[in-house]
């Protein structure tokens, strides 16, 4: 641990003495049945110690077979990322020393990738930048180690630490870029942009969940700073396991401005990992990079060569789907939305759900509103996503339904959602419970607005005069009085016609 | 002829997590630089019309159904650690960083 005390350069003022360089390093968990060498489950939130076998306990013995179905996510994921497929390759063994990986190496891929040379587009405000792929490769994931006695579950300080292998064999992607450079000021959003874009595109192939607050999708950011203009990359530091796409742009960002803290002054960048803190967004030093970096690969002897077929490869490019660039503009020219709603809806994660609410029946709009309105604020007030919100988008297509039937206004709407969360039934029961049907009934509409009239004489006053837009005080007393379950279009009928 | 200096020998020693004193790496570099000689004989038979080889059988290809096949209960996996604490494997404090 590094103690000096670190001058940020202000990130504005970075960006008149250097140019960024980043690479990142993407982590994909797929979402196999089983491991990646052997018949373990991959389930999420086991107990402990209870998806194991000999094989991924690294016992004596122990052979490891390849999941084919993992071969087959690997070089979707290829396809999808524009990436040449491997005629030929290898598993190869990476071997350090730790106790999350119990046979003392991981089984990896090293100078043979089944996936390599692919490229993905990524927008940031209007403008397309083209992010190379350098490989992807598969490989396992490693056990999870937890810490004990030290200060928040951190290895600084523990006493021992305990080991759950559940994770061990778990297929990963790890997806490798190319140095992405040119992108200035604008290089944390083109960070963020890429992962989120990475995130949907492995989302809309189904093979991984890519739930960063589970750590099937992790993202490494690494980070070099060079004189503006200048053709030499600086030193780079490594930036491990950040795990929010937030994150990710403000892992950039913090770097960018340390790096430019310490080159300022004259000092020079110390190549090594880095750990993110979450609660500040800064970083802090972890691991020297100089001969920790020496895993002495060879090719693992216990696995023959992957070489996929060029049929095989074909027949899985047949098996992509509509790649997201040209959905979101299929879809946005389909539904009449701005580029800013376009923009907020693919943002906020909702692009799947406002589809399927429309496939249901609502109109593009009013699906937009609800899960970009009501929905995401609940999903923002318990730390939710929006599919875990409790709400169907066949719901919110009912729910609008008896708004366009006016059935219910908005106001009365947002009620039969509480009524959904609390899982009350179905939209049409729960407005039957409680009660929430607007009132069509004209005999007590117009009781209930003689009633405002009667009761607001100097308004209905200036409406006889002629000043209509006077109306909405005396709109506002009906509603009071019917509780809010009125159709303010038709009170609005009612009240213009006994006045004017 | 390949030959492994005592340098090395101790790098790999640090690399394995194996502490070698002084007179141990003394009396292991010149060991290991007999069996690096006698691969290197080996080599020597080989020709330019025989590739490097990772596996002596020439298959590819050798994939597994992804269907789940029953393992160890968590009794049988941690039967043969040291130590246990939570259902868990419990080693000692980790030196160095995390990896």
């Amino acid at each position: 641990m590094t103690s000096a005390v670190t001058t940020l350069v202000p990130f504005e003022k970075v960006l008149e003495t250097f140019d960024p360089t980043m690479g990142l390093e993407v982590h994909v968990e797929l979402n196999t049945a089983t491991k990646m060498f052997c018949g373990c489950p991959t389930e999420f939130g086991a107990e402990p110690n209870t998806q194991v076998c000999p094989t991924c306990l690294g016992l004596p013995g122990a052979m490891p077979v390849v999941n084919g179905a993992a071969v087959e996510s690997a070089i979707r994921i290829g396809l999808a990322l524009n990436c040449e497929i491997a005629e030929w390759c290898r598993f190869a063994r990476k071997n350090y020393f730790y106790p999350d990986m119990p046979k003392n190496f991981q089984t990896s891929q090293y100078d043979e990738p089944i996936c390599f040379e692919g490229y993905l587009d990524v927008e940031v405000d209007g403008e397309t930048y083209r992010v190379e792929i350098e490989r992807a490769h598969m490989e396992e994931d490693t056990g999870k180690a937890t810490h004990i006695g030290g200060a928040t579950g951190r290895i600084h300080g523990a006493s021992h630490s305990l080991i759950d292998y559940n994770r061990a064999g778990i297929p990963l992607i790890e997806i490798v870029t190319k140095p992405i450079r040119g992108t200035g000021a604008k290089a944390p959003e083109v960070a963020k942009a890429y992962v989120a874009a990475l995130r949907e595109l492995v989302k809309g192939l189904g093979v991984s969940d890519v739930r960063m607050d589970q750590g099937s999708m992790r993202c490494d950011v690494n980070l070099s700073l060079a004189p503006k203009g200048s053709e030499v990359l600086g030193t780079r530091t490594e930036t491990k396991n950040v795990n929010s796409l937030r994150s990710v742009e403000r892992a950039v960002r913090y770097e960018m401005s340390r790096h430019a803290g310490i080159l300022s002054a004259g000092g020079s960048i110390l190549q090594e990992t880095r750990h993110f803190h979450e609660g500040d967004g800064s970083t802090s030093a972890g691991r020297e990079k100089s001969d920790a970096e020496d895993y002495r690969y060879f090719p693992e002897p216990d696995l023959v060569p992957v070489a996929p077929a060029r049929e095989w490869v074909e027949e899985l490019r047949g098996t992509l789907p509509e790649p997201p660039a040209v959905r979101r503009a299929r879809l946005q020219e389909a539904w009449g939305f701005s580029d800013m709603e376009m923009r907020d809806t693919v943002g906020a994660g909702a692009l799947e759900l406002v589809e399927e609410t429309i496939a249901a029946g609502a109109a593009p709009q009013a699906a937009r509103k609800w899960w970009l309105g009501e929905l995401a604020r609940r999903a923002n007030d318990h730390g939710l996503e929006l599919t875990e919100v409790g709400v169907t988008p066949v719901q919110v297509a009912e729910v609008q339904g008896l708004v366009d039937a006016k059935t219910i206004n908005d106001k009365l709407a947002r009620q039969v959602f509480e009524g959904l969360y609390a899982g009350e039934g179905t939209p049409a029961e729960i407005v039957e419970k409680r009660g929430l049907a607007v009132v069509s009934d004209d005999g007590a509409l117009s009781a209930a607005v003689d009633n405002a009239i009667a009761g607001n004489p100097d308004v209905a006053q200036k409406i006889r005069d002629g000043k209509v837009a006077a109306a909405g005080a005396l709109i506002g007393a009906v509603m009071k009085e019917m509780r809010g379950q009125a159709d303010a279009g038709r009170v609005r009928e009612l009240i213009l016609a006994k006045l004017t | 002829m390949p030959e492994i200096s005592r340098d090395e020998v101790a790098h790999l020693a640090d690399l394995a997590r194996i502490d070698l004193d002084d007179a141990e790496l003394d009396h292991l570099a010149p060991q290991l630089n007999v069996i690096l000689e006698s691969v290197a004989s080996i080599q020597g038979v080989a020709g330019d019309d025989v590739p490097p080889t990772s596996h002596p059988i020439p298959l590819v290809n050798v994939f597994r159904d992804d269907v789940i096949r029953p393992g160890l209960t968590p009794q049988e996996a941690l039967s043969g650690a040291p130590e246990v604490d939570e259902q868990r494997f419990s080693v000692p404090r980790i030196l160095g960083d995390e990896q």
